[in-house]
């Protein structure tokens, strides 16, 4: 390559992107960007250039730049507010999201803060939710000031909407608590309880006395505290005239409980503390395990997580920050580059481009003009607009689907079989407690208390709820680390159930992030090749980008006069020669005829074609489509046109539904339809247009580029990458069934043998001790081993 | 008989010490986030707070 081209793999100090256009230095350091170079220079200022050693090339790209005024909005007092967690008169918390967070270099930045604001007292990051608690004083800084620096140095706070609506909740730890406090206790009883056992010697009154009585002292916090969400699930399941499979177990909890006191305070016997808590402890930590969380993903995202606190309203040519819920019908509001538009309403000034793809999945900006309706959940790429607010915030197009009554009720999606099968279970045992009962009336009556509680300890399907939850913990992790993330165990159930997978087409059977370019018009000779990728490599835009890749090695050149006129296009002077790209009033000064993502291309100020954008599909939906028709029946939702009616059909077989021109609602209604029908549906979608139909359906699955990435409100969250292995997800969670039944019916044989001595009147405290546990650990370890065994059969 | 119940006494404090402290771990959300503090060691200084720095001076 001759002398002209820039050295080829600089890589810019701070981000680590490739220079290109100019060469912008500080000592020796390089950097891409004027941004990039000015983070640097704080930074050696401050002595925090350790940022730099931890990892090579940390920092987040600035090319893009934040607006002066973003931040405005935290002025004021009552927006500041609500997004303030603790206020003090020399203190002042509050949690900012940065996505950007990265690395350990990014960590040690955050929480080198206050080296960069004299009024921040200190700040702590939490990597794992990507977020920083910055504690301040407000004397000595302000909530904007702290936002624009952390905007400046590349990490810039993502405050949305929802974080005004409500505070987050806090933490519950009670249930580890209860864990903690049950294990305790267990172990506890379990030693004090060998003495008894082992035979100790019967004139040792007192020091046996004393053993049962601490014994009993110990059950109390476990009967009283740790056991208390099953009493209270029972409690809420019987008012609702429904015998769930904690009803049975918190009777068999309290009936052990006040047997097993009655006999230490009676001096008649040791009773069963030892079951007791271990059960308790096993069952929660099933529960536990069954209730991990997924802390990085969200599950309940609606639309005011993608949009922003406040906006610009024009009143009286004054620009004023307002917060979104006081925005009204007749408002003005300005809109910036790379702005939200955050309802309905009519363009007045100014040309938008609209980047809808949070809403449709499709990245390529929308032109509209002066005098046409744009709507919320837009983002304007491009110079400042004007917009009329016909519509208020919450009655907007998009965001009145979340006002629909079906999407109102939060109520669980079915009900798991284990409910079902526990009820069985528990009438059985009601039976058999009756006729051993009748037994001993008619020939020992003395014995009938005993052998009825003995039987209802025994008997309790804590069994089946530890088979069942330990199942579902290990799949839910086995999911996960495939990821394919479920919001909860009754999930899996649903998931094995369906019969119908219903997908939208833009970003969920195509990729946002892999579009194709094809050329119409004169062929380009290769120095025309590397003249356009070089021009379009100085520019962020997404369709820049794209150019720049298809032409990545094709070599570079030395960028002179650039210029970005942004929804417009680049133009710059490379090897001599005038390169310009972007729409058709750009490049050659007439109407834009094409239909679709079209960009222009003229060197020396004549024409040479256009490169139109297509839809990729990802590379694995033939394959997954192949298998899943084969057992579903499959519908595509889309609010494209039929231009490519013919290919997707080709793709998914004749028997495959496809619906075109879908707005938000008809798929909602669509779904809807199916399940009158009798069906049941799983929706895998991606932008907020489907957020309606994921909701509705059965299992609603939100299709991620990257984990960072926002999802809608749904069930499911599934890498895009990890589309392909969608059968076997399937195939994983109908395993999940025959494995809880399989492990359920190993327990049964140790309740029978249970249940020979407890009818007869002598379950021997030993046996039960022995027992319990002994069958607890079974299943545990058969559900563990069953479930790996069968991921590892399915190659997951 | 004494002897067992010094014993006892000495087990179950010493059994409660560890569990007050896994009460508190988890209260101070220690188990929360798995991942800064592994990276917050590496760093050759510990973050100093404004407040003390400017007691400092």
């Amino acid at each position: 390559m001759s002398a002209t081209t820039t050295r080829a793999g600089v890589q810019c100090f701070h981000c680590g992107e490739e220079c290109t256009h100019t060469q912008i230095k500080l000592e020796d350091k390089v950097f891409c960007c004027e941004g990039c170079r000015v983070v640097y220079s704080v930074l050696s200022q401050e002595g925090l250039t350790d940022y730099y050693a931890l990892n090579e090339t940390p920092g987040i790209n600035q090319r893009a730049g934040v607006r002066k005024d973003k931040f405005a909005f935290l002025d004021d007092p009552k927006l500041a507010e609500s997004l303030i967690s603790f206020k003090g008169e020399s203190q002042v918390h509050v949690n900012f999201y940065m996505p950007q967070m990265h690395c350990s270099s990014c960590l040690y930045l955050l929480e080198n803060l206050h080296r960069l604001d004299e009024g921040v007292i200190s700040s702590k990051v939490n990597f794992t939710r990507k977020e920083a608690t910055v504690v301040f004083h407000p004397g000595r800084t302000r909530l904007r000031k702290i936002a624009e620096l952390l905007a400046r140095i590349g990490y810039e706070p993502y405050i949305s909407l929802h974080d005004l609506k409500e505070k987050r909740p806090a933490i519950d730890r009670r249930m580890v608590y209860r864990l903690g406090i049950a294990g305790f206790c267990f172990g506890n009883i379990m030693l004090m309880s060998f003495p008894e056992y082992l035979g100790l010697d019967a004139s040792d009154l007192t020091l046996r006395g004393m053993f049962r009585s601490l014994n009993l002292l110990l059950s109390l916090p476990v009967f009283l505290y740790s056991a208390y969400p099953f009493y209270e699930s029972s409690w809420k399941s019987l008012r609702h005239r429904f015998l769930n499979i904690d009803a049975p177990i918190a009777l068999a909890v309290i009936i052990t409980f006040v047997r097993s006191a009655w006999e230490v305070l009676s001096g008649t016997g040791a009773g069963y503390f030892d079951s007791m808590t271990g059960i308790v402890f096993f069952m929660l930590a099933g529960r536990i395990l069954q209730d991990k969380t997924y802390r990085q993903l969200s599950f309940d995202r609606d639309y005011t997580s993608y949009f922003p606190v406040a906006v610009t309203v024009l009143k009286a040519d004054l620009a004023q920050p307002t917060a979104l819920p006081e925005i009204k019908y007749g408002d003005t509001l300005l809109i910036h580059n790379e702005e939200l538009i955050p309802a309905d309403g009519i363009l007045t000034k100014g040309q938008a481009y609209i980047d809808y793809s949070f809403v449709t999945g499709e990245s390529a900006p929308v032109r509209k003009e002066a005098g046409e309706m744009v709507y919320a959940g837009g983002k304007q790429t491009g110079g400042n607009i004007e917009i009329l607010v016909m519509k208020e915030v919450a009655q907007s197009y998009l965001t009145a689907l979340w006002g629909r009554e079906e999407l109102k009720n939060d109520a669980p999606k079915g009900v798991s079989f284990v409910h079902l099968l526990s009820r069985y279970f528990t009438y059985i045992v009601f039976v058999l407690a009756a006729l051993t009962a009748w037994y001993w009336y008619a020939h020992d009556p003395a014995r009938i208390w005993t052998s009825v509680t003995a039987i209802f300890i025994i008997a309790c399907p804590c069994a089946l709820l530890l088979s069942n939850t330990f199942t579902n913990g290990s799949i839910l992790r086995i999911l996960g680390r495939n990821q394919f993330y479920l919001r909860s165990a009754q999930t899996i159930e649903s998931v094995a159930h369906i019969d119908h997978i219903v997908f939208d087409k833009t970003g969920t059977l195509t990729s946002t992030q892999q579009q194709e370019l094809s050329y119409f018009g004169k062929p380009l000779t290769e120095l025309q090749q590397q003249q356009v990728g070089s021009l379009a490599s100085c520019s962020v835009h997404p369709l820049s980008k794209l150019l720049a890749r298809e032409f990545e090695t094709a070599g570079r050149w030395q960028v002179a006069h650039f210029a970005e006129l942004p929804g417009e296009g680049i133009s710059g002077s490379v090897k001599g020669a005038a390169v310009r790209l972007g729409n058709s009033q750009f490049v050659n000064h007439s109407p834009d005829t094409k239909e679709g993502t079209v960009v222009y291309v003229s060197i020396d100020g004549e024409m040479t074609g256009y490169f139109k954008v297509n839809n990729h599909y990802r590379q694995d939906v033939p394959d997954l489509v192949n298998e899943l028709r084969k057992r579903y029946r499959l519908s595509v939702l889309t609010g494209d046109n039929e231009s490519e009616k013919q290919r997707l059909q080709q793709l998914l077989g004749d028997r495959a539904q496809l619906l075109f021109f879908q707005k938000p609602n008809d798929k909602l209604d669509y779904i809807k339809r199916l399940q009158e029908k009798g069906e049941r549906v799983m929706m895998i979608g991606d932008g907020l247009n489907d957020a309606g139909a994921l909701k509705q359906a059965d299992v609603g699955v939100a299709i991620s580029e990257d984990n960072n990435n926002f999802t809608p409100a749904s069930d499911a969250i599934i890498a895009a990458g990890k589309l392909s292995l969608l059968t076997r997800f399937i195939g994983l969670c109908k395993a999940n069934y025959r494995i809880v039944v399989a492990s359920f019916v190993i327990s049964i044989i140790y309740n029978i043998i249970g249940l020979y001595f407890a009818v007869q009147g002598n379950l021997a405290p030993v046996v039960a001790a022995i027992l319990m546990p002994s069958s607890s650990l079974g299943i545990v370890l058969v559900t563990f081993g069953s479930s790996y065994w069968m991921a590892k059969k399915m190659k997951l | 008989m004494s002897v067992i119940v010094v014993l006892l006494i000495a087990s179950i404090s010493v059994a409660s010490v560890f569990l007050v402290a896994f009460l508190w771990s988890v209260k101070e959300g220690q188990f929360e986030d798995d991942s800064s503090p592994a990276a917050r060691i590496l760093f050759e200084d510990k973050p100093v707070t404004n407040a003390s720095t400017t007691q400092k001076i």
